[in-house]
């Protein structure tokens, strides 16, 4: 059983969390054609804004209600009308409007607000607009993502349970925060191996992969899953679930369609990918396709390789809960060691970690946990650039954000091919440590020229 | 090189190979043969000497694929590792112009990198098709005011043991005993220490495990003058000649340089190890024994105690976890058997030891350590090598790293200790770090995973791999 160490300061310092409006906005961004608009002050969105477009390298389409002084004493309605007004007007398939602290501080009906939007304005009655409570005083971006998609569902859904396998080549997706646009892509392609047609929910692999789209400009996301396919959700034969996190999403989705879930807490290492082929098989009846084989013996092949370096390694790892356990999942498959966690919230699939104590803090709490127990390597985000050189050891990025960084959202960290890879890049990294190397000695007596010109300059 | 001098160098009568008539060196099997050429010998003999320009003259097959590929380290100068040969064209064997380009690249690196010496080394082409190295080297040396030392090493002379010969030779003929020593630094004086100098041979500091003992040895007052060749300098091989005692550590080939300080200038010698406990233990007392001073030898002893006690308390709680592993050490020459040692002071059981390149009298300690039943491997193929690890049983294979993917492929946990590895295990620190070692590869999860079957195909078919094929 894993401990959970609770925050006990009052000041964070060098913050790991990312906040859950921003998580709902992403979430947001994983359907096609959509917009997500904070209902908030207009920095909510602006950093919020900077946050993604460094991460991704995209122009991110996110907007504000632009709360102002007047708005947040008097009372926001007006705001939040007029805001999902001008963007209903360019018509996208669907708004998204989580809230940000201020606006539940306010007091603000958030479900009042959204019904009159409708009742003034029925010519938008063909824009779905999501009410999403985010206030980033709760949880973490992996937890607002999950609420988001619960709500994505609950506002796309039709509730009419009875459907389940009508089309019984699609399989249901729910891909939590911790997946990169790479993991999903990968993912997609290894449900399509088995001949089942995937239909992701949120799916920023296809909004946020970085592609480049025929369109000059787009006020909205140019992929993402069609609000159409939300739609029939009803109709597949099962629903995959990626990631602890996505609980109230599964739920709400299994509710309302009665299809059948499979949950995964993570993808990551052996166990996990194996466990995933296993479905897929089994949902689909089909033989599992030879390439998988292929992928599996290239993914042990590496563990092996790489066990020289990885073994007995010390991690210290910050990231999600999600990513977390996936890390150390992965970590732990090849004899590493996660010699620090640190998560930026709690959530529950942390105690079935397999880590000895996952304490929930900050990249403060990394840094010392990490110089306690001698870390070789920092796993975390852009954020851990410093820590790691004030450490004195390399850093892995993974998790949000990844500035300064390319390609961080591409790369691929599940199933066989995603595991490879990392692994690859670790040992890499802890290679390059030369960790074997014992510090060079200078005999007192040595006869060498540049020990003596160095003792007549001294 | 003569055929004359090849056959004088395969004369060997400190080898136990000798006395049977063998020549010195077994002729290795074409279409079986494993291991390098004298070329590869030579270079690995000499290359450790850091502040030398090593010059590969040949066509690119020779330095190109061998740079940089050994884990020897150095306290100073990088020169080592900076890859130089003359890269022979189609056009230079055919027109004859080697010798001229040789010229110009001994020319070039003594202009751009003034190193304390050059040593060219001849492979097979150059040998072959006539360049007079030994005129080119002199002119240069003569132009240039730089030591140029040819190592005349082409592949085909023979093995990799008579190429170390060959560049033990060079030494002997042309560096040694060129200069006198430096007196002892005066910092360096201790009162009641009298410094004794001696040479360490065939030591190549390989993951810098010579940091492991030469604080030991610095401790006793003991100055190495060199060591032939790890972290070494051009200017120490000179000194050489005037050791009061030489170590041959673990590489028999250079023994011809120990016979020849012996003989020209009476240094005498002894073979040992710095791998395992009781090993260092021994090399520490030899150097005591052969040097004669009390004072030394009182040290020593006071030296042994502690560092045998810091040995036992580091290895304290790897001893439970190792106990009874069984292990087959597949490995050249004297690490045949004394790595043999320093396993067994780890308590774990060396189920088979190979024998090749080993003497009569590496084979005679590989049967004291393991016993009159030991079960030694003259011939290790690879499906040989596997075979033999399941019929013993065996839980790893200790070999050179040319046999790392032979072992991961069949499932079996590994352990490099050939002279490309990246870990230092010599002295009693090093024997930490080879505990450390065997058992991150012992006990790594990876092996239950590694041998599972892809749950999909689990009742289908057996997932271990194929026994050995033939």
């Amino acid at each position: 059983m894993t401990e959970i160490v609770k925050r006990r300061k009052a000041l964070s310092v060098n913050p790991l969390k990312a906040s859950s409006t921003l998580g709902a906005c992403l979430a947001i961004m994983g359907i096609g054609r959509a917009v997500p608009m904070i209902h908030g002050a207009q920095g909510c969105t602006a950093f919020g804004k900077i946050f993604f477009i460094q991460h991704f390298q995209e122009p991110i389409p996110l907007q504000t209600s632009a709360l102002d002084q007047t708005g947040t004493v008097m009372g926001s309605y007006d705001y939040l009308k007029e805001g999902l007004e001008t963007l209903a007007k360019k018509k996208p398939a669907l708004i998204g409007v989580p809230t940000s602290g201020l606006a539940e501080v306010q007091g603000f009906d958030l479900g009042m607000g959204v019904r009159e939007f409708r009742a003034a304005h029925p010519e938008h009655d063909d824009v779905v607009v999501v009410p999403v409570h985010a206030p980033d005083y709760v949880g973490s971006l992996e937890s607002g993502f999950a609420h988001a998609t619960a709500e994505i569902i609950r506002a796309t859904v039709p509730d009419a349970p009875g459907r389940a396998g009508e089309r019984r080549r699609q399989v249901n997706v729910l891909a939590g925060a911790s997946l990169t646009p790479g993991d999903i892509e990968y993912l997609k392609e290894t449900v399509e191996a088995f001949g089942l047609r995937p239909v992701v929910v949120p799916d920023i692999s296809d909004s946020l992969d970085g592609h480049l789209a025929p369109e000059r400009y787009a006020p909205q996301t140019t992929g993402g899953t069609p609000v159409s396919e939300l739609a029939t959700l009803g109709l597949a034969v099962a629903t995959v679930v990626v990631g602890a996190s996505m609980a109230e999403p599964a739920d709400e989705l299994r509710r309302r369609t009665g299809v059948p879930d499979i949950r995964f807490d993570h993808l990551c290492g052996l166990d996990a990918a194996d466990a995933l082929v296993m479905t897929l098989r089994d949902i689909s009846g089909a033989e599992v396709p030879e390439r998988l084989d292929r992928q599996r013996a290239q993914f042990l092949d590496a563990m092996l390789d790489t066990h020289f370096m990885m073994g007995f390694s010390r991690v210290a790892v910050a990231a999600e809960a999600d990513l977390l356990v996936g890390l150390a999942a992965l970590l732990h498959g090849t004899g590493a060691e996660v010699s620090a966690a640190v998560a930026p919230a709690y959530a529950p699939v942390l105690t079935r970690s397999g880590l000895a104590a996952v304490r929930i803090g900050d990249l403060e709490d990394l840094e010392t946990a990490a110089r306690e127990t001698a870390a070789e390597v920092l796993i975390t985000n852009s954020h851990g650039v410093a820590v790691a050189e004030r450490l004195g050891i390399p850093l892995f990025r993974a998790g949000f954000p990844q500035f300064h960084w390319f390609g961080g959202f591409a790369k691929a960290w599940i199933g066989y091919r995603g595991g490879r890879q990392a692994l690859f890049d670790l040992a890499n990294i802890l290679t390059a440590l030369e960790r074997g190397d014992l510090h060079p000695y200078r005999s007192i007596y040595g006869q060498k020229p540049e020990y003596r010109a160095e003792a007549r300059t001294a | 090189m003569k055929p004359q001098d090849i056959r004088a160098l395969m004369d060997q009568p400190a080898c136990a190979h000798n006395a049977k008539g063998k020549s010195g060196c077994a002729k290795p099997k074409p279409g079986a043969a494993a291991g390098g050429c004298a070329f590869d010998g030579a270079q690995i003999a000499l290359l450790p000497i850091a502040d030398v320009a090593h010059i590969v003259h040949g066509a690119i097959g020779c330095a190109g694929s061998s740079w940089e590929n050994r884990g020897t380290r150095s306290t100073g100068p990088s020169l080592y590792a900076t890859g130089m040969t003359t890269d022979l064209t189609e056009q230079d064997v055919i027109m004859g112009r080697g010798e001229k380009r040789l010229f110009h690249a001994i020319k070039q690196a003594i202009s751009t990198y003034d190193p304390a010496a050059v040593f060219v080394y001849a492979t097979c082409i150059p040998a072959l098709i006539g360049d007079d190295m030994e005129a080119v080297c002199a002119a240069a040396q003569e132009a240039f005011a730089k030591p140029v030392v040819l190592v005349d090493s082409a592949g085909f002379y023979g093995t990799k043991q008579m190429g170390s010969r060959i560049a033990g030779e060079v030494m002997v003929k042309h560096v040694i005993g060129t200069r006198e020593p430096d007196p002892v630094p005066a910092a360096a004086a201790r009162p009641g220490i009298k410094v004794h100098d001696v040479n360490l041979i065939g030591e190549y500091n390989i993951a810098g495990e010579l940091w492991h003992t030469l604080p030991l040895l610095d401790e006793l007052g003991i100055r190495v003058l060199c060591t032939l060749s790890g972290d070494a300098r051009y200017r120490e091989v000179q000194t050489m000649h005037r050791a009061e005692a030489t170590m041959v550590v673990c590489a028999r080939a250079m023994v011809n340089v120990a016979r020849s300080l012996e003989k020209r200038w009476g240094i005498p010698w002894f073979e040992g190890s710095f791998y395992g406990v009781s090993d260092v233990s021994a090399a520490l007392r030899s150097f005591a024994r052969l040097i004669g001073d009390p004072g030394l030898a009182a040290r020593t002893e006071a030296l042994i105690a502690r560092e045998e006690a810091k040995a036992e308390a580091a290895l304290a709680p790897w001893r439970p976890r190792l106990k009874g592993k069984r292990v087959l050490l597949y490995t050249g020459g004297v690490k045949s058997w004394s790595v043999v040692s320093a396993l067994q002071d780890l308590g774990i059981e060396v189920v088979a030891s190979g024998t090749r390149k080993s003497t009569e009298e590496d084979k005679a300690r590989i049967r004291d350590l393991m016993g009159e039943n030991a079960v030694l491997i003259e011939e290790g193929s690879a499906p040989q090598l596997l075979q033999a690890v399941a019929d013993l049983k065996a839980d790893m294979l200790i070999a050179g790293g040319r046999n790392q993917y032979v072992s991961l492929k069949a499932r079996i946990p590994f352990l490099d200790i050939n002279q490309e590895r990246d870990f230092a295990y010599a002295g009693y620190a090093g024997m930490a770090e080879l505990a450390r070692r065997l058992a991150l590869s012992l006990e790594s999860p990876i092996w239950k995973a590694v041998r599972s079957a892809p749950p999909w195909r689990a009742t289908a078919e057996n997932s271990l791999p194929k026994e050995a094929a033939e």
